[in-house]
């Protein structure tokens, strides 16, 4: 913090200092980390695609078509050529023709530039509900004749349109992370707060048990917790009973963090002077050590999301997570397990560059939060 | 040291026992108990089963009893007789099921361990003494890259490269035609032609990790003085930076197999299968489907144990060659 010199006029009126909240602070230490300011946007645009998913997405995710099979992603383009030889704005996407591989005996779709489809932008729409509540009809982007292809990221095998499926994955993927970190959070704070503030024998065993869990592989464990869920269940329950199993195993580090921070500020004087106070055990905890280290305990949690959406990505890859229909990163992953399919549709790898397009966002903008909730940082 | 040893493997004992809890907590998890689901399934295809053979299988596991005896009967089999139960779906001992794939598991994670020291090592000293030169970038980069790609997804790049590229899919660990052989120079040969890729994609991650941290580590080891005086001395630089501070900074690595194992292990399960390794995950993943939880309860339970081991091994290495720890602990 800068500090002014002081002025002999302003001795005489002693100026309105102007003070900082810790959160400001916090900001402007934050921003210093350019890397880390930059996945925050992406970080936000992420979560902005998983909040209006329904309004970003052109069709339904489970809408299939069984004309368009494997169709190859559009792409979308915003020029087109006039027949005078100019050109003129007109975003669009091109249509299909199929082509016949005399040799493997197979159709396969080709794209064809003359045909132009004019894409609309905050198109007209059959009424949706977004986020399950807002009445809507209007979409971000859609083709004027809905029977006309529009597959700006190809298509599946059965002919569901990939973007969608994308936008409605990235809701599911992105909030299961942030659920688990949640339920993993409060099992922290709980277990490895009371561990650190009283200490003696429930610290040494919190402490052993976390040892042990850590120490043990986590995916064979997930995935014999995952196995034994009911397979009549529905979307939802299953939903909410991944995101226990993926936290039984996430709190532990947050834990350990929790009681690390409660060990080192127990014999802080400030604590101290608030127990000669006779302050209860209650409010010590809650109004003087817990914002002191809240910061901390956001930076930590921020850190702890990435490995929850690895974790789901990878059991419902493995078909022992979330099910189909639920549209997740890990179930559309699980579209291109086939080398063979993967080698004729590519483009069903798309939901991995998300995955790897989150995970290092939030490692980088994790890694600047605890820098910038260090006080004795530079 | 000899007390070290003895602490460690009291310790490691307790952990073993922990880990068969939680194993057979896992058989025990899905609802209803096995004799049920297998005299179910063999009623619909038709056959008789003879009540003897019931009774027998009923004491034998001890269904209908608490947990805690079925948990005894269980594991005391696996203690006194290596009888980690029967698998249902396969008909077969657990037993007879597994040890193949857990050894091409363990060959194929020691060999990833292995790489990763050999890539990490050198890459690791090199980006240290040539801190913020274009190598330095560029492995940091690849770092970031690499921890940031999950590893499955890494496989499944490979996969899909090397079959868009070579026109070949690579995947298994063994040609058909060596599938059973015996260990010999040409199944080394057609194993290390085969293997190349599952161990790289296991290796990227662990790489990564430890170039970033011996980075740290010997860069805090070349500030010291003991690095100027060494230089004053006239040493020739290798020597300057091999001889002493590589030293120092190895010893925070050794202590990182702890952690790096448990990964391991873990991600090679999901590799094996998108790679179809013959290795325990995807037996266990199968079997998991399919609910034939002795056979899964055991591939867990040795998965963990051999994690366990691994990390006692690094413990006793990391005790062997620092002193600190061997006499200082405690």
């Amino acid at each position: 913090m800068a500090v002014d010199t002081i002025a002999p006029a302003e001795l005489v009126a002693p100026k309105k200092l102007k003070r900082e909240s810790q959160l400001a602070l916090m900001w402007r230490r934050f921003k210093r980390h350019q890397l880390a300011v930059v996945s925050l946007w992406i970080v936000v645009f992420f979560y902005l695609v998983a909040a209006f998913a329904e309004f970003l997405a052109p069709t339904d995710p489970s809408a299939y078509s069984a004309r368009y099979t494997y169709a190859p992603p559009q792409g979308l383009q915003f020029i087109v050529s006039t027949e005078d030889g100019g050109w003129a704005f007109q975003p669009h996407v091109n249509g299909y023709k199929t082509e016949v591989d005399p040799k493997a005996m197979r159709r396969s779709f080709v794209i064809d530039p003359e045909e132009i489809i004019p894409v609309q932008f905050f198109a007209p729409s059959k009424p949706y509900y977004l986020a399950g509540f807002i009445p809507m009809s209007i979409k971000f982007m859609g083709v004027e004749n809905p029977r006309d292809p529009f597959y700006v990221l190809g298509a599946d095998r059965l002919g569901r349109d990939m973007l969608s499926r994308l936008i409605h994955g990235t809701r599911i993927s992105l909030s299961i992370g942030l659920a688990g970190v949640t339920l993993s959070l409060f099992f922290g704070i709980v277990i490895g707060g009371f561990a650190g503030y009283y200490g003696g024998w429930f610290d040494s065993t919190v402490m052993r048990v976390v040892e042990f869990i850590r120490s043990m592989p986590t995916i064979p464990l997930w995935l014999g917790l995952a196995a034994a869920l009911p397979k009549d269940w529905s979307a939802l329950q299953t939903y909410f009973a991944i995101t226990i199993i993926l936290s039984l195993i996430g709190w532990t580090e947050l834990a350990r963090v929790v009681r690390g921070r409660f060990l080192s500020l127990r014999t802080e004087d400030f604590v101290t002077a608030a127990q000669l106070d006779g302050a209860s055990d209650w409010r010590i905890v809650t109004r003087h050590m817990v914002p002191s280290f809240t910061s901390h305990i956001i930076a930590a949690a921020t850190l702890a999301i990435p490995g929850m959406i690895l974790a789901e990505t990878a059991l419902s890859f493995l078909g022992l997570g979330l099910q189909p229909p639920i549209v997740s990163w890990g179930t559309l992953l699980q579209e291109a397990q086939n080398i063979r399919t993967l080698a004729t549709a590519p483009w069903l790898l798309a939901p991995g560059v998300c995955v790897v397009m989150v995970i290092l966002s939030l490692n980088f903008f994790g890694d600047g939060l605890r820098d910038a909730a260090d006080p004795h940082g530079r | 040291m000899l007390r070290f040893v003895f602490r460690r493997l009291i310790a490691m004992v307790l952990t073993l026992w922990a880990v068969s809890f939680v194993a057979f907590a896992i058989i025990q998890l899905p609802p209803g108990d096995y004799l049920t689901t297998y005299l179910a399934t063999l009623s619909a295809n038709g056959d008789r089963v003879d009540p003897a053979v019931i009774e027998a299988l009923r004491v034998q596991y001890g269904f209908g009893e608490p947990y805690i005896v079925q948990y005894w009967k269980w594991f005391s089999g696996i203690l006194f007789r290596g009888d980690f139960g029967q698998s249902f779906e396969w008909k077969a001992p657990v037993t007879t099921l597994i040890w193949g794939r857990l050894g091409n598991s363990i060959l194929v994670e020691g060999l990833a361990v292995l790489v990763m020291w050999f890539i990490a090592l050198p890459i690791g000293i090199y980006v240290a003494v040539k801190k913020y030169s274009l190598g330095d970038y560029l492995a940091t980069i690849a770092g970031f890259i690499g921890l940031a790609i999950p590893n499955f997804l890494l496989a499944l790049l490979l996969m899909y490269l090397s079959f868009v590229w070579f026109g070949t899919t690579i995947g298994g660990l063994f040609s058909s035609e060596f599938e059973n052989a015996r260990w010999s120079l040409p199944r080394i040969w057609d194993f290390l032609s085969h293997a190349w890729a599952p161990i790289l994609v296991l290796a990227t991650a662990g790489t990564a990790e430890l170039i970033r941290i011996l980075r740290a580590n010997l860069l805090d080891e070349l500030k010291k003085p003991y690095v100027t005086t060494a230089r004053a001395k006239g040493l020739p630089e290798w020597k300057v930076v091999l001889k002493y501070p590589v030293r120092v900074a190895l010893n925070p690595l050794v202590s990182t197999i702890g952690w790096l194992l448990p990964a391991l292990v873990s991600s090679s399960v999901i590799v094996s299968v998108v790679l179809n390794l013959p290795t325990a995950g995807p037996l266990l993943l199968r079997s998991l489907t399919s609910q034939d939880m002795y056979l899964a309860g055991a591939i867990i339970m040795l998965l963990g144990v051999l994690t366990v081991i691994g990390t006692l091994i690094s413990d006793l290495l990391l005790a062997w060659i620092d002193p600190r720890i061997r006499y200082g602990s405690k």
